[in-house]
C-alpha cells in the first residue's frame, strides 16, 4: 500500500493500478534510478561505520576477554609485567600511558590554544596566510619521522640535561605534544573563526580592550569547539605507538614519585601492543593479554569521547537556556 | 564531500581488499603443498642471525641461481611462531625453542628440527669513556637485578646504572636471562629489574651506548663497533676475565657463547636441506667467521 502512494498510483482497480505502474515506470528517468542508489550507498557507508566499530570491539572482546576471565584481577593490575615469565601486570603500561599523554597535553594544550588565538584573533593576514598552511604540513609528517628526529636530537639534548637517559617520559610527551599541536591549533582556530563578528564589534564597541574581547567573548563562545579540539588532539596523543616506542625507553616500571618523575622511563601500553603482538603465539595467554590492553585503550578512548561529548553538550543547552 | 563520502572512499577498497586477500590465500596455500620449487625459501627470525642469514643468502645466489631465498628479522620469537604457523620454511632462533612452542608445532602437524649453523659470543657493552674493564657473571646479575645501582660499586666512576636489554621476543633476552640474570640456575627466578629499558633491535642498543656513558647493554659479537667498549667477562671471581673473540668463543674459554640455530618444519628436504648444508659446510662457515660470529667447530 504504502508503494503505491509513493508511485502516486490510485489503486481504483486491479487493471488500472498495473496501468497506471507501468506509466510511471516509463516516466522514470536515469536520474532518479541514480539517486535511489545514491541514496542507499550513502546509508551503507554511514552504516558500516557502526557495525565495523561494533564489529572491531566484538573482535577485541572475543581475543581479549580471556585475559580477564582466566587470571586473577588483582595479578592482572599487578605492577610487574614480564610477559615471558607468564607475569601479566598491566598497571605500569597503563600508569606510563597516562603519565606520557598527561605530559604531551599539559604541554600541546597551552600552546596550541595560544597559538590558535594568535593565529584567529591577533596576527596581521599575512602572517596568518604563512602560517597556517605551515601548520598543515605539520599535521602531516609521519609520527615515525617525529619519532626518529626525538631518538637522534631531543634524546641526547634531555640526557645532558642531567636525566641518566635521554629515553624519558618528557621525552615521549614534547614529541606527542609537537604531534597533536597541528590537530588542536587548526580546530581551535576553526572555532574561533565561526564565532560572529558582531560578538567581537560589540564587545569593543562597549570598550573592552582586546584582551577583555578575546578572553571573556570570543574564548567563552568558541567553548565547544575548543574543546573538541583539546579532545582530538588528546585521542591523538593517546595511540600514538611508534614514535612513543622509539624514545620512552619502554620499560615497564613505575616510575618514583620524585620530582624527577617525568625524567624516568616508561613503557605504554600501545608500544607493548607493538612491541610484543609479533612475536605471542595465537591463542595464548599472552596474545589475550595484548588484546586485554587493546580493550582498556578502546574503553580509554570511548570513555574521553563520551566526556568530551557531554562537556559540548551542556554547554550548548545552557547556552540555548540563555538564548531562550 | 560529506564525511559518509570519505567513508565510502575507505571502506570500498577495504572490502575489495578482503575479498582479494581471501582469493589470494587459498592460491597460495596448494602453491606451497606442492613443492618449494620455483619459489623463494621464507627464512625468518633472529635479530641477531639476521645479517648472517642475509650474507648467506645473497652468495647462495652464485651457488644456486636458481633458488631465491627470502630474509626477515624479528626476533627468535617471532621467526619460530612463523614457522608453527606455516608461513615461513626456516626458522633463526638465537635461543633452543621452548616446551610449549615445540606443542604448538606438534599440534599442527609437524616436529620442528633444530640445526646448529654457528656460534655467538654475546658481548657485554659500555660507553668508551666508562672506566670499568671487566665484570663477573654474578655482578652482572647484580646490575641487571638492581641489587648493585651505581657503577662506584663495581668499579667505575660514581653515576647511576641505566640497563639496556633487547625486547622480551629476543632470543638474545632470553639466553641472557637465563645465563646472566639467573647465572645458568633453573631454580633461579630473578628477572631483569622493572628499570631495564627494553630497545627493538640490536642497532638501539649500540647507538643509546655510544652516547649514553652511563649505560650497559649486550649484543651479538658481530653487532660490536669499535665506537663501543667491549667487556672482559669472568665465570666468577677465581676465573680468568675473558674478552670475547672469535678464538675464546670456539674454545668455550668465553662464558657467553652460544649457539644460533635454524629450525625447519620436520626433517628438511629438497632446496631446504640442500641450503642448510652449504651453510653447514666450509663456504658458509666462512661467511660466518667473516661478521664476527664464530664458526661450528663439530666435526
Amino acid at each position: 500500500m504504502k508503494l503505491l502512494q509513493r508511485w502516486k498510483v490510485v489503486p481504483d482497480s486491479d487493471d488500472s493500478v498495473i496501468e497506471q505502474l507501468r506509466e510511471r515506470l516509463s516516466n522514470l528517468r536515469i536520474r532518479d534510478v541514480w539517486e535511489f542508489f545514491i541514496e542507499r550507498l550513502i546509508w551503507l557507508s554511514g552504516i558500516s561505520m557502526i557495525v565495523i566499530v561494533a564489529l572491531i570491539f566484538l573482535f577485541l572482546l572475543r581475543e581479549g576477554s580471556a585475559a580477564f576471565l582466566d587470571i586473577p584481577l588483582r595479578q592482572l593490575f599487578g605492577r610487574r609485567w614480564y610477559p615471558i615469565e607468564g607475569i601479566f601486570g598491566i598497571w605500569p603500561l597503563i600508569v606510563g600511558s597516562i603519565l606520557v599523554t598527561a605530559g604531551a597535553i599539559a604541554i600541546a594544550i597551552p600552546l596550541g590554544l595560544i597559538t590558535a588565538i594568535y593565529i584567529g584573533e591577533i596576527a596581521p593576514d599575512w602572517q596568518r596566510d604563512l602560517l597556517k598552511p605551515i601548520i598543515e604540513v605539520l599535521a602531516g609528517i609521519p609520527s615515525i619521522v617525529l619519532g626518529f628526529l626525538g631518538w637522534i636530537a631531543l634524546a641526547p639534548l634531555i640526557q645532558r640535561l642531567g636525566a641518566p637517559t635521554g629515553l624519558t617520559i618528557f621525552t615521549g610527551s614534547l614529541i606527542l605534544a609537537y604531534m597533536s599541536l597541528p590537530t588542536i591549533i587548526s580546530i581551535s582556530e576553526d572555532a574561533l573563526y565561526a564565532v560572529p563578528k558582531s560578538y567581537r564589534n560589540g564587545a569593543l564597541a562597549i570598550g573592552a580592550t582586546q584582551w577583555q574581547t578575546i578572553w571573556r567573548v570570543v574564548l567563552p563562545a568558541a567553548r565547544s569547539g575548543l574543546v573538541i579540539a583539546i579532545m582530538l588532539g588528546i585521542g591523538r596523543a593517546i595511540g600514538e605507538t611508534m614514535a612513543v616506542m622509539l624514545v620512552t625507553g619502554n620499560a615497564a616500571n613505575i616510575p618514583d614519585l620524585t620530582p624527577g618523575l617525568i625524567f624516568q622511563p616508561a613503557r605504554t601500553m600501545t608500544a607493548t601492543i607493538a612491541a610484543e603482538m609479533g612475536e605471542v603465539a595465537q591463542g595464548s595467554l599472552h596474545y589475550s593479554v595484548l588484546f586485554g590492553i587493546g580493550i582498556i585503550l578502546f574503553v580509554i578512548t570511548f570513555a574521553i569521547n563520551s566526556i568530551a561529548s557531554r562537556l559540548v553538550g551542556v554547554q550548548e543547552a545552557g547556552q540555548r537556556q540563555k538564548r531562550g | 564531500m560529506h564525511p559518509s563520502k570519505y567513508a565510502m572512499c575507505f571502506v570500498l577498497p577495504l572490502i575489495l581488499l578482503f575479498a582479494l586477500s581471501a582469493c589470494v590465500q587459498s592460491v597460495d596455500d596448494t602453491a606451497s603443498e606442492e613443492a618449494v620449487e620455483g619459489r623463494a625459501i621464507q627464512n625468518k627470525g633472529s635479530d641477531t642471525l639476521v645479517n648472517l642469514a642475509l650474507a648467506w643468502a645473497e652468495a647462495y645466489q652464485s651457488v644456486q641461481p636458481d633458488v631465491s631465498i627470502a630474509v626477515t628479522g624479528g626476533g627468535s620469537g617471532t621467526g619460530i611462531a612463523a614457522l608453527i604457523n606455516g608461513t615461513v620454511d626456516i626458522a633463526n632462533a638465537s635461543r633452543s625453542m621452548k616446551e610449549e612452542e615445540i606443542a604448538g608445532a606438534q599440534a599442527n602437524g609437524f616436529d620442528p628440527v633444530e640445526i646448529r649453523v654457528a656460534i655467538d659470543a654475546l658481548a657485554v657493552i659500555v660507553h668508551p669513556d666508562n672506566p670499568v674493564d671487566q665484570l663477573t657473571i654474578q655482578q652482572l646479575s647484580d646490575i641487571y637485578t638492581r641489587r648493585i645501582v651505581n657503577w662506584n660499586e663495581v668499579g667505575g666512576s660514581d653515576a647511576p646504572i641505566v640497563l639496556l636489554s633487547r625486547e622480551t621476543n629476543s632470543g638474545t633476552h632470553v639466553y641472557f636471562l637465563e645465563q646472566v640474570v639467573r647465572q645458568g640456575d633453573d631454580e633461579n627466578e630473578d628477572i631483569f629489574a622493572p628499570q631495564t629499558l627494553l630497545m627493538p633491535s640490536s642497532v638501539g642498543i649500540t647507538s643509546e651506548i655510544r652516547r649514553n656513558p652511563n649505560a650497559i647493554g649486550y649484543d651479538g659479537l658481530g653487532y660490536v663497533t669499535e665506537h663501543e667498549k667491549v667487556l672482559a667477562i669472568a665465570k666468577d671471581e677465581n676465573s680468568p676475565y675473558v674478552l670475547p673473540t672469535t678464538e675464546t668463543g670456539a674454545d668455550g674459554s668465553y662464558p657467553l657463547s652460544r649457539f644460533l640455530f635454524m629450525y625447519t618444519a620436520g626433517e628438511p628436504e629438497g632446496s631446504i636441506a640442500e641450503y642448510i648444508d652449504w651453510i653447514r659446510g666450509p663456504e658458509g662457515q666462512a661467511i660466518v667467521a667473516e661478521l664476527g660470529f664464530v664458526p661450528l667447530n663439530e666435526e
